[in-house]
């Protein structure tokens, strides 16, 4: 099962206020596990939002970020019907991405 | 990196050919992809040397809504505003963490200059949040003191 | 007469001055604990747990989607709200997770052993348990706090409930009382909520179960109660058993008539 990845898009005006809840560890490279071994970086480095095809937020984040991450981004001269995506990209190469469509 | 950049990039040649193309600035040049220098920084001054941000001047333009203290340092909510006019990206730092440089968000046409995050202390600390807008680096400050919760369980 | 005045007004003052400082402090924590909350991974948790409810198991192949939560079989919006409650089926008062692995076991042939080996996940993965109950608890948002008080069994447990929380025993003579019981207390930077009292429970019971941000794993009351077990130095309780079911109702029916929030986020 691919982790979930959830966008709230609340459309105000014509402005959107998103929420984004993604799945992800966020190791920092300096956690052990149980056996006393350092459990090694894995975090999502590249972050990207887009409306309907165009890229309006492009973002760069490192292992500070904490797990699971939640961000919120305000997304100007969108409507009902526009799609929203916002996809990202990690230290491994794993990619994951979630759609909405602005209601 | 957005489409029009990477074009320009595949026609142009030289680093000077760009910058005299006045579409991109030196420190663009930098950040192909993840910023490896900027975000393995370890003081601050060097992850803002880093970023092009060195100097940047204090404003209150910058609003950053962050508790004053977080229960656990594990996860800080840091919301930040800029009403500095054409602001083009927030970039977030924890000055006291063993890399400075947590986040940078690039808002292109279309994006308000309006970001919340989360993210992880190590210790309490000033979280720093600088705005790139109408060409310059502008900073704010916000204290943030982490403490630990609860009986451990 | 006018020194009198001064010095009182001056020890009102300084007074005063103490307890604003720690109002402070206060406000600011709570600040951070709306914060997360606004900012929580929990409904991702309550995908998978959905996804989990809907998924065919066990022997005979089949989902909880029939499971009976108090409501009718199948019926979730509310159904956390009204829990501990009597099932007649099971001839027991059970909390959510007892009836979770009742119907693991009657609806998909499941036996207790298997349903119950991961009940306690980690952060890398919770267990089957907390994401269903994250989902079944996120389906009474806003629903207020009712569990069953009518049953002669319900009220035997909340009895027994009430018992256990000031009953002191295991190798350090604690009670729940022994933290939970006294006005004013608290651990490092967290106030300890007197729990016998409605105030107190019903923001407690509006908001389990949680995520822990300190160690992102997500924790039903099972969970909770198993902790603070280990912290008083009790021996382990069974999962499920009676006794966690009459505690958790009886804080459950202290904290009623709070609107449940859905799933927490907390330190």
């Amino acid at each position: 099962m691919a982790d979930p990845m959830k966008i709230r898009a609340v459309l105000k005006g014509d402005t959107v206020d998103v929420r984004v809840l993604m799945n992800h560890p966020m190791e920092t490279g300096q956690r052990k596990d149980g056996g006393g071994n350092l459990i090694p970086l894995h975090f999502i480095q590249e972050i990207t939002v887009r409306l309907n095809g165009k890229t309006v937020i492009e973002s760069q984040i490192s292992q500070a970020v904490s797990r699971n991450p939640v961000f919120s981004f305000r997304v100007k001269g969108a409507k009902a019907g526009d799609k929203l995506q916002i996809s990202w990209l990690d230290n491994k190469g794993d990619r994951n991405s979630t759609e909405t469509v602005i209601g | 990196m957005n489409q029009s950049r990477r074009k320009v990039l595949q026609r142009a040649g030289t680093a000077g050919a760009l910058a005299a193309a006045g579409v991109l600035r030196p420190q663009d040049l930098l950040a192909a992809g993840w910023n490896k220098d900027a975000f393995g920084a370890k003081t601050l001054a060097d992850a803002l040397k880093n970023i092009g941000a060195a100097g940047a001047g204090d404003t209150k333009d910058i609003v950053i809504e962050a508790p004053q203290i977080a229960e656990n340092g594990a996860v800080v909510p840091v919301e930040v505003t800029s009403n500095l006019p054409d602001t083009k990206s927030i970039i977030v730092l924890v000055e006291k963490n063993p890399f400075p440089l947590v986040a940078k968000f690039d808002f292109l046409e279309g994006a308000a200059p309006f970001v919340k995050v989360n993210v992880k202390m190590g210790e309490s600390s000033n979280v720093r949040v600088l705005a790139e807008a109408g060409g310059r680096y502008y900073s704010a400050v916000k204290e943030v003191k982490v403490t630990i919760g609860g009986c451990g369980g | 007469m006018r020194l009198a005045r001064l010095s009182a007004a001056a020890a009102a003052l300084t007074s005063v001055g103490a307890i604003a400082l720690a109002q402070d402090t206060r406000k600011e924590i709570e600040k951070y604990q709306r914060m997360i909350s606004d900012a929580s991974p929990v409904e991702l948790f309550e995908l998978e747990g959905e996804a989990l409810w809907k998924k065919k198991q066990g022997p005979k192949n089949a989902s909880l989607e029939q499971c009976d939560l108090g409501l009718g079989a199948g019926v979730l919006k509310g159904a956390y709200a009204h829990l501990p409650r009597y099932f007649g089926d099971a001839d027991r008062v059970m909390d959510l997770e007892a009836r979770l692995l009742h119907c693991m076991i009657t609806l998909q042939g499941r036996t207790r052993d298997e349903a119950t080996k991961r009940v306690f996940g980690n952060e890398d993965k919770l267990s089957e348990m907390e994401y269903l109950s994250a989902y079944v608890a996120g389906q009474s948002r806003g629903v207020k706090m009712a569990p069953g008080m009518a049953h002669p069994k319900e009220q035997a447990a909340f009895e027994l409930g009430r018992k256990t929380f000031f009953y002191r025993a295991g190798a350090w003579d604690f009670s729940c009382a022994s933290c939970h019981g006294e006005e004013g207390k608290r651990i490092r930077m967290q106030d300890l909520p007197l729990l016998f009292k409605p105030e107190y429970a019903r923001p407690v019971v509006a908001t389990w179960p949680a995520y822990r941000v300190s160690n992102s794993q997500f924790k039903t009351m099972q969970w909770r109660l198993n902790n603070c077990y280990q912290q008083m130095r009790y021996p382990e309780p069974n999962y499920a058993s009676d006794l966690t079911v009459a505690l958790t109702l009886f804080l459950t029916a202290t904290g009623e008539g709070e609107p449940y929030r859905g799933p927490g986020t907390k330190r």
